[in-house]
């Protein structure tokens, strides 16, 4: 076999190999979603983030808009600080209200932003006033648990 | 007697201490060839070639395999738990974190590194080895070093095809034959695999694989007796070694880099 022949075979399968690695990056493993481009980041402040995990999507309306960057607990207030990058393109009213949701009954958590109404948009370093935390399912339960029960010596009176 | 046991014992640690450090300066020494070599890139060109090309097939064809048996097994336990939609998370993530790398080392080790021992020592039972020294060649730079390097690039290029014919394999049985929602399947898979904690993590776990089967290869083909026996035991002593070496480091691996759950 001459040499261009092995070069252009050993082309080939760097090639191939190329190939696979994009392909395993692209379509397994969703490179194109994440957020390119210009962003900015917010934080805001919740009560409980729950299982929030870094890198969690931020959506307003359903749209990703934004992923969580750190999550951090405040040692003065002890309230979690969760950083998010969001996208230049997509300006914020101030009075924005950011809450910790589940994607379906046990899915994974994200943040949804409601837009508020204020004239000013959010800029980068601002802190996100209005919060709603995580909804913790033991203490759901718990509150549940303890209605019904109160309800129950109700009845029996 | 019980001295004499010691004394075996006490041998055997020693010459199994002196191996390991009789390689661990051999290695030093191919790394530093290892310029030299890149210097004359077609050496390792042509070692890519031999390496690499010829264990495309081999690849392909296990990957395949692999993800058919992936996607069946999976679905089998995950529609008990009515999550059969995650099979692709499931395909991708154990081809890309643990078996794209190790299965493509283990058919690695059988594939190429057998014959780079082979190879190196008929060279050296051939005397062609103590030829090229005589005429001011290093033979470790000259042979060895493309090789290493060869090894070294070919290794993550194939396990990254093993994993990409794998899901694909998965997803010929998992959607085309079973019936899995194709949406799904890759939205899920999408959503759950992350591109440098399991796609990196898994391309270096592939370059660790490549560096320690090419080296292993070597070592025993350049340290083998000069002999039709020394280069048979050699051959098997390869394939015994990387194997083995490339499960541990495995393990090693996988708790150093996905021991904390996200």
């Amino acid at each position: 076999m001459t040499r261009r022949n092995i070069e252009t075979l050993v082309g080939l399968f760097v090639l191939a190999g190329f190939v696979a690695i994009g392909y395993l990056a692209l379509k397994a493993a969703n490179l194109a979603a994440m957020t390119v481009g210009e962003t900015y980041t917010v934080s805001a402040e919740f009560d409980n983030v729950g299982g929030l995990k870094p890198r969690a999507p931020v959506k307003s309306a359903g749209v990703i808009v934004g992923r969580v960057s750190s999550i951090a607990l405040d040692p003065r207030t002890f309230r979690g600080v969760v950083t998010m990058e969001l996208e230049k393109r997509y300006a914020f009213p101030k009075d924005t209200s950011a809450s910790i949701l589940t994607a379906g009954l046990l899915g994974d958590q994200y943040i949804g932003l409601n837009p508020g109404g204020d004239d000013e948009n959010l800029a980068a370093g601002d802190v996100i006033r209005m919060t709603q935390s995580a909804v913790v399912l033991e203490n759901f339960i718990g509150q549940l648990l303890y209605n019904r029960a109160a309800e129950g010596g109700d009845a029996k009176k | 007697m019980a001295t004499d046991l010691l004394a075996r014992l006490g041998r055997w640690a020693l010459g199994y201490l002196y191996r390991l450090g009789h390689g661990a300066f051999f290695f030093v020494e191919l790394l530093k060839n290892a310029p030299a070599a890149l210097r004359r890139f077609y050496l390792v060109v042509a070692q890519i070639h031999a390496i690499g090309n010829y264990s495309v097939l081999i690849i392909a064809a296990s990957g395949l395999a692999v993800g058919f048996v992936l996607g069946l097994q999976g679905y089998y336990t995950l529609s008990r738990y009515g999550a059969a939609e995650s099979l692709g998370l499931l395909v991708a993530l154990s081809l890309v974190r643990e078996l794209g790398p190790v299965v493509t080392a283990l058919l690695f080790a059988g594939r190429a590194g057998t014959s780079l021992t082979a190879e190196i020592g008929l060279m050296k039972a051939g005397e062609q080895l103590a030829a090229m020294e005589m005429m001011a060649i290093d033979p470790k730079q000259r042979v060895l070093a493309p090789r290493l390097l060869g090894g070294i690039i070919a290794m993550p290029l194939l396990a990254a095809m093993f994993s990409a014919v794998g899901i694909f394999g998965g997803y010929v049985v998992g959607v085309l034959l079973i019936g899995v929602d194709p949406g799904q399947f890759w939205s899920q898979m999408q959503s759950g695999v992350d591109v440098w904690d399991d796609v990196g993590n898994g391309m270096i776990k592939s370059v660790v694989f490549g560096v320690t089967c090419t080296f292993v290869a070597l070592y025993e083909g350049f340290e083998a007796d000069a002999t039709p026996e020394g280069v048979a035991q050699a051959t098997t002593r390869t394939v015994v070694i990387s194997s083995l070496a490339v499960l541990l480091l495995d393990f090693v691996l996988t708790a150093v880099m996905f021991s904390t759950p996200r």
